[in-house]
């Protein structure tokens, strides 16, 4: 079995500790069981299923370090995979940066794990792609998806007395239809911890509105417009930003977080505490979310609690890493599982009736970074961009390519609609002004 | 590129860091243990294959793999990491009832390894209820017991880990003292050692080795700050590719080196610094419209992007139409034997055979012999990219080798070959190129890059930008991007430097697929002159 028990990892971690002959000592055991099937041109294309189990063991002498890793699991390749490290170790040269390992430490109880999700089987998942293909069929389109789910498990234990240890599920659905001609194209995604939430039929009936929806789209001139993202549209803008957050990075001068200071002078040299975005910007992380739960442990054991990034418009925290936090004489904050952005109350639906003009766009594709210092990104929209006037969508249009900012699109803000879980993070649809659009791209 | 199972070592590593390779950390000498035994890995496979036939696969391939990295992870004056990594398994894929299974262990016992080749009929069974077409697979002839390995000169795996350490270091330090504030310097090694058979007759072993050596640099000053990475390429080659040799130096006077077969990083590092210094006050580029000359470095991800990519076939057949996208080269523009996807003198073709690239082997993952062929041809569109599964779709009876998959743990699909751009025939410099143009910008390093689902519009930065005037390099220049639509790039294609300059990049971690999966991928190709194409400008106030 590549899912072991808490009892089990506490059991077998313990005996790797033993062997150890190192100042210090830290075990990771991560277990994965997943399952997948694909499909397109309306027939199953690839399907399997696979499993591992991996304990990574970390031995220090002073501030020298060796990880070495195995997946057998008998006593003498415990022995084995301890001695690696430490020889690697002692080979290793010192790195001055190299914090000790974190004593005992207690945890918010985890919510990452949901049984059904672990029970899914070949035949669940071949059922899931009829439920594309067929309604496909019957509307004379072509399906394409993808389903995998899988559970996983993870114990950290140390010599200074800390043990972790989570189990987690996970399943993702995404599924695109087009139309036989190739000039429509919808797409929808569902990613849950609990597999009972996924209704695989009614996200392909979102795929086949839009495909049939977005057929003949007409050219409009790229420039600004007032766009309504969806979840699934923002979701990678606010992911740059997140992922950008990092305290080392504004400190040295080299993130849109620094904070320019005249020459000679002294000042804070990250913008902590400062407004950089709409009031009503809220970005947090929280383990315990209900519908986007995430480890309530960080990959080196250190505790995971609910914790705000911006709120108010303003930061309110910034990760680091143990050795920067003291470094520097600040809190260590790790980076959260997963990120939530709070929103409102109104529908996607109310949100298109309160629009004069605007573009709806359903996702944004192959995102790349143009300037770290303004976070400005290129990409474009993909499988069903619309026309919005006076409160209804008009007609589909051809796909623009953006080049814009998650800094300016968090300043832009008209409205924010209610959250839904989307790779899971929790992202409202959003109405955003002057989104830049720079050209039209031709493809469908 | 995002991987759910990238390896990340911020538990258990000093600096967080997540890489997509996937395996095991293991001890440095364990690296060296000897393989297993290559008949042992053929009672394996037949294992495989006979269980499943005995399930009632039509068709079963094994393939058994040990693919062993190496990561050297610098920072400044400091090692962050140093980590090798291992991972063995097994693989099997099946049709049963016309439907493809797959399932793999890293158990290797002759029961676990039946067990997977079952269930990997189960897979197959379960699915077909659901199958509307049946797999069509294009013939291959069993070729019995063979091997192949990457003409390496010095195994990369055996270099001591100090020299490693030292040559990382050495950059780093020319690079600050250069100039630069900050840099990262990464060794990534790889060496997949990979067994496949199938009910074909054929038992392949195949030892494959390819290396890359990028490195991050940034300068901050009060204008803000500048990043330049690396203008070396990601090889499959050893550890001779950092001998940096003279005789693979292209020097562009005024502008950059450009490195061949071989790559002096602490050189290219020391040039880094001076023109990050360059970069942080270099004028703002004016938009609109340009004479671009790409350098092979940059011009390897353009070619990637726009010729690679929408020529796969699984994504101009819909195979990829959920992720990848799907491509603007459609079999009607093929079949027309008229599409002009380039000018007259753009002639591209694929391969899996040039010597120094990252697709080189001498057997696919489905046991396909690997061979050379053309793309486009005098600027027509001719062929395309397949497996065996695929061909028929095109009307062609022989695969052209492009099944691969990352590890034995994922199974193998239509990966893309080395693609690339022939050189001029007569053999003109780079240099050469650049004298003709007016008013340009030449190109150097991969930057930001982006294109559309169908591959028509895109838009590319670069590392380095230098204004051309009058065919002379004035000076450098910023925040330069293009954007064009790929035939209208294609066509405007003018003048291309010849074979001396010649050079192949490449992309170490290219991702497609769903699980997505990576491959390495080269792409040679000269200097290349494109005339006419939009610049626009990529500074922002925010």
């Amino acid at each position: 079995m590549t899912i072991v028990t808490e009892q089990h990892a506490k059991e077998l971690l313990t005996k790797v500790i033993a062997y150890s002959k190192a100042d210090e000592i830290e075990c990771n055991l991560d277990g994965r069981i997943g399952g997948n099937i694909r499909y397109a041109r309306n027939t199953v294309s690839t399907a399997g299923e696979s499993s591992d189990l991996t304990l990574a063991v970390q031995s220090t002498f002073g501030k020298r370090v060796g990880v070495a890793t195995i997946n057998e699991f008998d006593d003498a390749s415990l022995e084995k995979v301890v001695r690696r490290s430490e020889e690697l170790a002692k080979l290793a040269p010192e790195n001055p940066e190299h914090m000790p390992n974190f004593g005992k430490q207690s945890y918010q109880k985890s919510s990452t794990y949901f049984p059904n999700t672990a029970k899914v089987t070949p035949e669940d998942r071949a059922q899931a792609a009829e439920n594309s293909i067929k309604p496909s069929k019957a509307n004379d389109l072509v399906s394409s998806g993808f389903l995998e789910e899988e559970v996983t498990c993870t114990a950290i234990m140390n010599s200074s007395g800390l043990f972790a240890y989570n189990t987690a599920t996970n399943v993702d659905f995404s599924v695109t239809i087009r139309t036989k001609d190739g000039k429509g194209s919808g797409w929808a995604s569902r990613n849950y911890s609990d597999v009972n939430l996924l209704d695989t039929k009614e996200a392909s009936e979102i795929a086949i509105e839009k495909s049939k929806g977005s057929v003949d789209a007409k050219e409009m001139e790229p420039g600004k417009y007032t766009v309504i993202l969806e979840p699934a549209a923002s979701v990678g803008l606010l992911d740059r930003l997140a992922g950008a957050f990092d305290q080392r990075q504004a400190d040295e001068g080299r993130s849109f977080l620094s904070n320019q200071v005249e020459e000679g002078k002294e000042g804070p040299k990250n913008k902590l505490g400062q407004k950089m975005f709409d009031e009503r910007v809220h970005i947090y992380s929280d383990p315990n979310h209900p519908i986007a739960p995430s480890a309530p442990f960080a990959g080196n054991g250190y505790p995971r609690n609910k914790v705000d990034w911006i709120k108010d418009g303003v930061i309110q925290n910034i990760p680091n890493t143990p050795y920067w936090a003291k470094h520097t004489g600040t809190k260590y904050v790790p980076r959260g599982g997963s990120f939530i952005m709070a929103g409102g109350d109104e529908t996607l639906e109310n949100m298109i009736k309160n629009t004069r003009r605007g573009i709806l766009v359903t996702r944004l594709w192959y995102i790349r970074a143009l300037d770290p210092q303004t976070l400005l990104q290129t990409g474009l929209t993909r499988d069903g961009t619309f026309y919005i006037e006076n409160g209804k969508i008009k007609y589909p249009i051809k796909n623009f390519r953006f080049n814009e900012s998650p800094i300016v699109m968090l300043n832009n803000i008209e409205a924010l609609g209610k959250p839904v879980r989307i790779d899971g993070n929790m992202v409202p649809p959003m109405k955003i002004r002057d989104f830049t659009f720079s050209s039209l791209s031709d493809a469908v | 590129m995002e991987r759910r199972d990238f390896i990340k070592l911020s538990g258990v590593g000093a600096g967080a860091i997540a890489l997509p390779i996937s395996g095991m950390a293991v001890s440095a000498e364990q690296l060296l243990d000897k393989p297993m035994d290559v008949i042992y890995k053929k009672k394996l496979a037949d294992i495989a294959l006979n269980a499943a036939k005995a399930k009632g696969a039509t068709y079963a391939d094994a393939r058994i793999g040990r693919y062993l990295n190496q990561f050297v992870t610098t920072r400044e004056t400091r090692v962050d990491n140093i980590v090798n990594t291992e991972s063995a398994g097994i693989g099997v894929r099946v049709i049963a009832n016309g439907t493809w299974g797959f399932a793999s262990t890293s158990n290797m016992t002759p029961d676990s390894v039946a067990k997977a080749a079952e269930q990997a009929v189960a897979v197959a069974k379960a699915n077909s209820k659901f199958q509307t077409v049946p797999v069509q697979l294009a013939p291959v002839k069993g070729v019995g017991d063979v091997s192949w390995q990457t003409p390496i000169k010095k195994n990369a795996l055996e270099v001591p880990i100090k020299d490693k350490v030292d040559l990382l270091l050495s950059a780093n330090d020319a690079a600050l003292k250069n100039g630069a504030n900050y840099i990262t310097s990464i060794l990534f090694l790889v060496n997949e050692q990979k067994y496949f058979a199938s009910t074909d007759g054929s038992y392949i072993d195949q030892d494959v080795h390819r290396l890359w050596a990028p490195f991050f640099a940034t300068a901050v000053g009060k204008e803000g700050f500048k990043q330049r990475t690396g203008l070396g390429n990601p090889v499959g080659m050893g550890f001779e590719y950092l001998d940096g040799k003279e005789e693979d130096k292209i020097r562009i006077s005024g502008a950059n080196v450009g490195y061949k077969n071989s790559y002096d990083m602490v050189e290219d590092a020391a040039a880094a610094g001076k023109q990050l210094k360059a970069k942080l006050k270099a004028k703002s580029v004016e938009p609109g419209k340009y004479d671009l000359v790409l350098d092979p470095a940059h011009l390897m991800l353009t070619i990637h992007e726009s010729v690679g990519h929408p020529l796969e076939l699984d994504r101009v057949l819909g195979y990829e139409a959920n992720f990848a996208g799907t491509s603007f080269a459609t079999l009607d523009k093929w079949k027309s034997k008229k599409f002009q996807y380039g000018s007259d003198i753009v002639n591209l073709f694929a391969d899996k055979t040039q010597d120094y690239s990252l697709g080189n082997v001498g057997y696919d993952d489905e046991g396909v012999k690997t061979k050379e062929w053309d793309l486009v041809k005098d600027g027509v569109l001719v062929n395309y990219q397949a497996t065996r599964d695929q061909v028929h779709m095109i009307d062609q009876k022989e695969s052209h080798g492009c099944c691969y998959s990352q590890s034995w743990r994922d199974v193998q699909f239509q990966r893309m070959p080395n693609v690339s751009l022939k050189p001029n025939e007569k053999d003109i410099s780079a240099e050469d190129v650049i004298k003709d143009v007016e008013n340009g910008i030449y190109i150097a390093g991969r930057g930001s890059f982006s294109i559309d689902q169908q591959r028509y519009n895109f838009q590319f930065g670069g590392q380095l930008f230098y204004e051309i005037k009058n065919g002379k390099i004035t000076e450098q220049i910023e925040d330069v991007a293009y954007q064009s639509n790929t035939q209208q790039f294609w066509n405007s294609c003018t003048q291309m430097a010849g074979k001396s300059d010649y050079r192949l990049g490449g992309s170490f971690f290219d991702g497609k697929g769903q699980p997505s999966q990576v491959s390495a991928v080269s792409h040679g190709c000269p200097t290349t002159r494109f005339n006419d194409i939009n610049v626009i400008n990529t500074a922002r106030k925010v």
